[in-house]
């Protein structure tokens, strides 16, 4: 169908002869149509499938066509363009997916009496009830963490770019490395390991412990990068006036880089206000009001959805409270991740470009 | 005669600048802010160092009073009865079932997160590919307990298809067969996990990408090349050992998911050959689902589970580290 164009418009002798602009939409297209009609001629139920033979289709035509027209190398060069392409729309389907059920399903329950009541006299299986124990205990542990991990990060990241040297810096970057990649279950674990040893029952501030454990080293890596950022002639100005190392971090290194340590710490926060399986062990779920982190079982958002889910046999109305609940969380790890990115942006590093 | 006088009264008066660095140290350090301050900062350091040496030192502590108690084999056995007088239990399910689920997430999840980061860097059209890469940055931030719910509730419902037609035509190689159980098998779990680590790896391959020098892919153009071979000789080869290590991050991610797993599969303690019938565990899902019934003693047990899990992600980590530290620019510690 093509050929007929190519050769109408041959622009000068230096270039091969091309497909027209139009052509993988029109192959594409093509490849839909025949996938459509092999589905309906064949039977096939699942619309997966009828979008894998549409692919596969295309792929081939676009390889066939341009291997004629244009040669092989510009022909492997399209199927490599459209598999690029195909891949990302593949990706792009799930992660939309996700998106939309969530924010479909979530709206359905979701309004100020559920963000204002707990699940003290509902049964799973009933309609009803809300996440208002499930927002206090996540505030509070994901707080209190925040309260012990960020110092302890930041300092760690001070430590490191403004007086690090020798053994004790190198092992303590290479354990920081290590430890972003414990899983969040082992530092659930290792609280719990504590709690058996001093036999202890659950309660906040031991999910807030492993949380806490969590979050440093990704404020660690972070503070470390935007310290880095900070341009060397300011400290050494700073010095040069006699002003004392710890007061030149204080007042010039920090105030510099506050913007990027402000923007890791809230990505950090975002990240560890969804973890669930630490909390499962250690704070171990409760449907009732508990203010109190420091003593008895409290509930947080991401384990109310997996409760929701897991203890309510499918019923419809537990469903509908996770998907309330999930999308609850996602707005607040997306608006932390928002206003945190708006803040990088805002303050963006000062270096002399 | 004015400069000389000028250069002996100045407060740093030394000319080698080694003995001056020295001196300025010692009277840094000698200020009681300063100390005060450095201890602080190399405290927190400490701590750091301290708190994995805990873990490490706590989680064998227990493993080991539950190990000593273990009837079977601790590696071998196929069972997890830890509410037996004698207690007998083993991994052998559990590794089996992290293994396979992480080698199925990367081998959907590298091709296609290799691709999105090219999509991203050479093909897209500009204007597209800057929103798209922080749509993509948002998702990472996606808690997984959320992704397990999706999973649950809408992936396995859409996977009974897929699963029939693996079964139909594919279900003799014995990978594939299929008993029309609900599809809460490794091959969903697998899906869900590659769905889940594909923005990671997405984020750390695409800024590989992007430091490829320019030089290297116009070269390539002006000899002719086509798009797809500037890609495959210039791109490819540059960003190999951060395509390998960006992989192992994610890896690192499957291997340790709990919630996701532990709301997909429905659990078993048993190995099938095929992916497509429900069975099997993995470590974290397993600590989960097992943990509200355990006793002191099943805890322990749950807590071995826990240590190998964490040499694992040891390993892995610290082998993606080890290639990130041979080109120091990429590091993937922040996506």
């Amino acid at each position: 169908m093509s050929t007929a164009a190519v050769t109408d418009k041959r622009p000068s002798s230096l270039r091969g002869a091309s497909l027209p602009k139009w052509s993988p939409w029109a192959i594409a297209a093509g490849s839909v149509v025949v996938a459509v009609a092999i589905g309906l001629i064949g039977g096939l139920s699942s619309k997966i499938q009828w979008g894998l033979i549409a692919a596969i289709l295309f792929v081939l035509g676009t390889y066939g066509i341009a291997a004629r027209v244009e040669g092989r190398r510009q022909a492997k060069d399209r199927v490599a363009t459209s598999l690029v392409w195909v891949a990302f729309l593949l990706a792009v389907i799930p992660l939309v997916s996700l998106v939309w059920t969530t924010v479909s399903r979530g709206v359905k329950v979701l309004d100020v009496y559920f963000l204002t009541h707990s699940m003290g006299v509902v049964a799973d299986s009933e309609p009803g009830g809300g996440i208002y124990h499930a927002i206090i205990g996540s505030l509070e542990q994901v707080g209190l963490a925040t309260v012990i991990g960020a110092p302890v990060g930041i300092l760690t990241a001070i430590y490191l770019v403004e007086y690090g040297r020798g053994k004790l810096a190198k092992s303590v970057t290479f354990f920081v490395d290590v430890m972003t990649g414990i899983p969040s279950i082992v530092a659930g674990l290792f609280i719990l390991s504590l709690m058996l040893i001093f036999e202890m029952q659950p309660f906040g501030f031991a999910g807030s412990l492993a949380l806490a454990i969590l979050m440093m080293p990704v404020v660690v890596r972070s503070t470390e990068e935007m310290l880095k950022l900070v341009p060397n002639e300011l400290r050494e100005a700073s010095l040069a006036l006699g002003v004392p190392k710890w007061r030149t971090i204080l007042k010039v290194v920090l105030p510099t880089s506050i913007g990027g340590i402000t923007t890791g710490v809230m990505l950090a926060i975002a990240r560890i206000a969804g973890e669930t399986a630490p909390v499962l062990l250690l704070v171990f779920g409760n449907p009732f009001i508990n203010n109190n982190p420091f003593e008895g079982a409290q509930a947080s958002l991401p384990l109310y959805i997996y409760q929701q889910y897991a203890q309510s046999a499918g019923a419809n109305a537990a469903y509908d409270r996770a998907w309330a609940a999930s999308l609850t969380l996602i707005a607040f790890v997306m608006i932390l991740n928002l206003v945190a990115r708006g803040i990088a942006r805002w303050k963006a590093p000062k270096t002399g470009r | 005669m004015d400069i000389s006088t000028k250069t002996t009264d100045a407060p740093p008066p030394t000319p080698q600048p080694g003995v001056t660095e020295q001196k300025r140290n010692a009277r840094g350090a000698s200020r009681p802010g300063d100390r005060i301050f450095l201890g602080l900062s190399r405290g927190s350091g400490i701590l750091l160092l301290v708190i994995m040496a805990a873990i490490a030192v706590f989680l064998t502590y227990r493993a080991s009073l539950a190990i000593s108690k273990d009837h079977g084999n601790f590696l071998t056995t196929f069972e997890w009865n830890t509410n037996l007088t004698p207690p007998t239990f083993g991994i052998a399910v559990l590794a089996y079932g992290t293994v396979i689920s992480s080698i199925i997430a990367m081998v959907i999840a590298v091709p296609v997160a290799v691709a999105i980061a090219l999509f991203l860097t050479h093909y897209a059209p500009r204007r597209l590919s800057g929103p798209i890469a922080y749509v993509i940055d948002l998702l990472a931030a996606v808690p997984s307990i959320v992704y397990g719910l999706w999973g649950a509730l809408i992936l396995v419902p859409h996977m009974t298809g897929l699963y029939g037609w693996l079964n139909d035509y594919l279900g003799w190689t014995g990978l594939f067969s299929w008993d029309e159980g609900a599809p809460r098998a490794m091959l969903t779990v697998g899906i869900l996990l590659a769905i889940m680590i594909l923005p990671i790896i997405t984020n750390v391959s695409r800024e590989v990408f992007r430091q490829v020098p320019r030089m290297h892919e116009e070269a390539a153009l002006a000899l002719g090349a086509t798009r797809w071979e500037v890609v495959r000789m210039a791109v490819l080869p540059f960003g190999r050992s951060g395509v390998i290590s960006a992989s192992m991050l994610g890896l690192g991610r499957a291997l340790g998911e709990t919630m996701a797993v532990a709301t997909v599969l429905s659990p078993d303690y048993v190995i099938h050959l095929s992916l497509l019938n429900p069975g099997g565990g993995t470590f974290a899902q397993n600590i989960a689902s097992k943990f509200g019934e355990a006793t002191e003693q099943g805890r322990d047990a749950l807590i071995a589970s826990g240590l190998v899990l964490f040499v694992i992600t040891l390993l892995v980590n610290g082998a993606a580290r080890a290639i990130i530290a041979r080109r120091k620019e990429y590091s993937g510690a922040n996506a």
